[in-house]
């Protein structure tokens, strides 16, 4: 489509600088925290010297710091160790519902899906507060396995969602071929309907272990300094004394989150391109 | 023949195709029963339910059911409150009764604690004037409502508590003092600021999403990119950002004195107030909108505006008349997306809003964590649950759940 006259070009530039601007808005401030996280004088702001590009200005004392922080590593295995254990969990669990929900014969599909939805929906606050007056009636505030079911159930919705999307495109008559080919059900699930459903179970994994990864008000609720994870520490970090150390551990979790959204949107093109 | 089809693809299900189906659900649907709706359950049960003082104080509170609430009680309403409190001190509840009357009456606290340690039995001394001997608030009436009122097993006072109201000891319900008045007006904020946010990402999400949804392919997905990456970055990442570029000190402030835009000594307040909860929402929430808009947006063809433009429709009547209505399920959509998850936020209001900047849910992490009055924490949830509730039945209606993606 041509411009057709003046305004049309007026129009068309105010809307491309308009869009541009959003574009800016959305990725500036995840792109101006890296440099300053190698700021050499503990200030939030560029000096001369970054801005003169003087290497004497850059340094990796806030990575060293970090790292040699036996609180920060403490914080990182633990956000692993719950991560980690929750996804195993939500991805089994989000799986096995997925292939029932899309199956044609399964009862009150949508209240069930209802259900099975509702913690992405509910505020984490509301949840965050319910689990912690039930968890500490059975005694599981303040342990590991609290926060793993807290943020186990947070993540199933992804899951359930992500690997139903990919069974939607699903040829039912799979089934009927590796049956009339004498595998049985276990069988045809491992060598059929696995591979196929493979990149969104993946995905999904992906999506419940950045949501534990990044969770933070279960854990503030639920959590003792046994439990404290990441983003934990980062609330306190950003609460009490925001140091520059905070804008290292957040340039190392941008790179991760990069990391993580490459692989979904990498399984996503292979998913979609079947 | 479909039907034929349907029991032979069934026969990947051993034991009838619904049963098989339901157990594949099951073992997530009894996990999310247990590990999510049990503790709302568990929740709305606090909202108005509150054993403490009745436990505690069982016979005064008996007595106080035949009480006519005008005149000071009865000698053995005395003796019974004196004793109970006793033994609540023995058996170490009587802080939490305290705490409990104390937020029926405030100031009541000291009265009931210092009335358990002091109290002794006094011969020639009637209970009632002993009892106001240690404290004159044991002569006035409304210290009796106030017990009779926190000892209620089953309260709303929770419920009426978080919308201002609170019930007289004549049994009205009336608003709260003045001073008291939080909640309502809090609630009214987070409405106004989760709409606000709702219009100002619709604002900024539309024109984005028409730009990606009808680019060439091979910039369409790098234009998505950058709408995945913020979506991806941590939360706190992301409010870590914000905290750099706004603040006094900050990258923006700097910039405009370097620039000598503003002085030195007058640097803006863009955070710790109601501009950072905003520009740091907008910022968080802004690819819940564009992601929908951006999914309905792909399956419209160009065709549509170009047919309505050679029709004679003028480019922005091509827009309304053509374009708008197709993109209004990916409208709903991200707004409601957008508002349900504004109108529950709290990690960026309490990170970035300072005193003026926070929401309903930051009343609710404040009872929580630090007043620890969980039964209010607990109402204003439960106020906050039913709202989301409905707005995602709405969501269901306009929208359907099944058809919720991600990214």
């Amino acid at each position: 489509m041509p411009p057709r006259g003046l305004w049309e070009i007026v129009g068309r530039t105010a809307y491309l600088v308009f869009c541009t601007a959003v574009f800016v808005f959305l990725i500036a401030p995840i792109v101006v925290i890296v440099p300053l996280s190698f700021n050499a004088e503990p200030y939030f702001t560029f000096t001369e010297g970054m801005l003169r590009l003087e290497p004497a200005a850059y340094s990796l004392r806030w990575y060293q710091n970090v790292m040699g922080d036996p609180e920060w590593r403490h914080a990182l295995l633990n956000s692993l160790f719950i991560g980690l254990a929750a996804t195993v969990l939500a991805t089994t669990l989000g799986t096995l519902a997925a292939l029932g929900l899309t199956h044609p014969a399964l009862p009150g599909r949508s209240a069930i899906m209802g259900l099975l939805i509702s913690p992405m929906i509910t505020p984490v606050i509301i949840s965050a507060a319910g689990m912690f007056f039930f968890y500490s009636n059975l005694g599981l505030t303040q342990t590991h396995l609290g926060l793993i079911l807290a943020h186990a159930t947070l993540g199933t919705p992804f899951v359930v969602i992500t690997v139903a999307a990919t069974l939607s495109g699903f040829d039912p008559n799979l089934y009927r071929a590796a049956a009339s080919l004498g595998a049985g059900p276990l069988r045809t699930f491992r060598r059929v309907v696995l591979p196929l459903i493979a990149p969104g179970v993946i995905s999904g994994a992906l999506f419940a272990f950045a949501t534990s990864f990044d969770e933070v008000v279960t854990v503030l609720f639920m959590g003792g300094l046994e439990q404290r994870t990441v983003p934990r520490q980062m609330w306190t970090g950003i609460r009490e004394q925001i140091s520059p150390a905070i804008l290292a551990v957040a340039t190392l979790l941008i790179a991760f989150s990069l990391l993580f959204m490459l692989s979904v949107e990498w399984l996503r093109r292979r998913a979609g391109g079947r | 023949m479909s039907s034929n089809r349907q029991a032979e693809a069934d026969t990947f299900f051993l034991s009838g195709p619904q049963l098989r189906a339901v157990g594949l659900v099951l073992p997530l649907v009894a996990f999310i029963g247990l590990t999510f709706i049990a503790p709302l359950a568990t929740m709305l049960s606090r909202s108005v339910y509150d054993p403490v003082v009745a436990d505690a104080l069982p016979a005064t509170l008996d007595l106080l059911q035949d009480w006519d609430g005008v005149h000071i009680p009865p000698e053995p309403a005395f003796e019974a409150i004196a004793r109970e409190l006793r033994r609540a001190r023995q058996e170490r509840t009587l802080g939490r009764v305290a705490t409990r009357i104390n937020r029926v009456h405030g100031g009541l606290r000291s009265v009931i604690t210092r009335t358990a340690r002091r109290v002794r039995e006094a011969e020639g001394l009637s209970w009632r004037d002993t009892l106001v001997g240690v404290h004159a608030a044991w002569d006035d009436v409304q210290t009796w409502h106030a017990i009779r009122h926190a000892g209620e097993r089953f309260t709303a006072r929770h419920y009426l508590h978080a919308l201002d109201l609170e019930r007289r000891s004549d049994g009205r319900i009336a608003p709260r003092p003045d001073e008291y008045r939080v909640y309502v007006s809090l609630l009214w904020r987070t409405l106004v600021v989760s709409l606000s946010l709702t219009g100002l990402c619709l604002l900024l999400g539309y024109p984005v999403a028409y730009l990606i949804a009808h680019a060439p392919p091979q910039r369409a997905s790098l234009l998505l990119l950058l709408v995945l990456v913020p979506f991806w970055t941590s939360l706190l990442v992301r409010t870590t950002a914000w905290i750099v570029l706004l603040q006094t000190q900050g990258v923006i402030n700097s910039t405009l004195v370097a620039l000598g835009l503003i002085a030195d000594e007058s640097r803006l307040a863009m955070i710790y107030n109601m501009t950072g909860t905003m520009v740091a929402m907008t910022h968080v929430l802004l690819p819940f909108m564009v992601l929908p808009l951006y999914a309905v947006m792909r399956t419209i063809p160009r065709l549509h505006m170009s047919a309505a433009a050679s029709l004679g429709a003028s480019t922005v009547q091509a827009f309304w008349r053509v374009y708008w209505p197709q993109t209004l399920p990916g409208v709903g959509a991200g707004s409601l997306l957008v508002f349900i998850l504004a109108i529950g936020y709290y990690i960026t209001p309490a990170l970035v809003g300072g005193q003026s900047g926070q929401l309903i849910s930051n009343m609710i992490a404040y009872h929580m964590q630090s007043s620890l009055n969980w039964g209010l924490a607990a109402a204003i949830g439960g106020l906050l649950l039913a709202f989301v509730l409905v707005l995602y039945l709405v969501y269901d209606r306009l929208v359907g759940i099944e058809r919720m993606r991600l990214g």
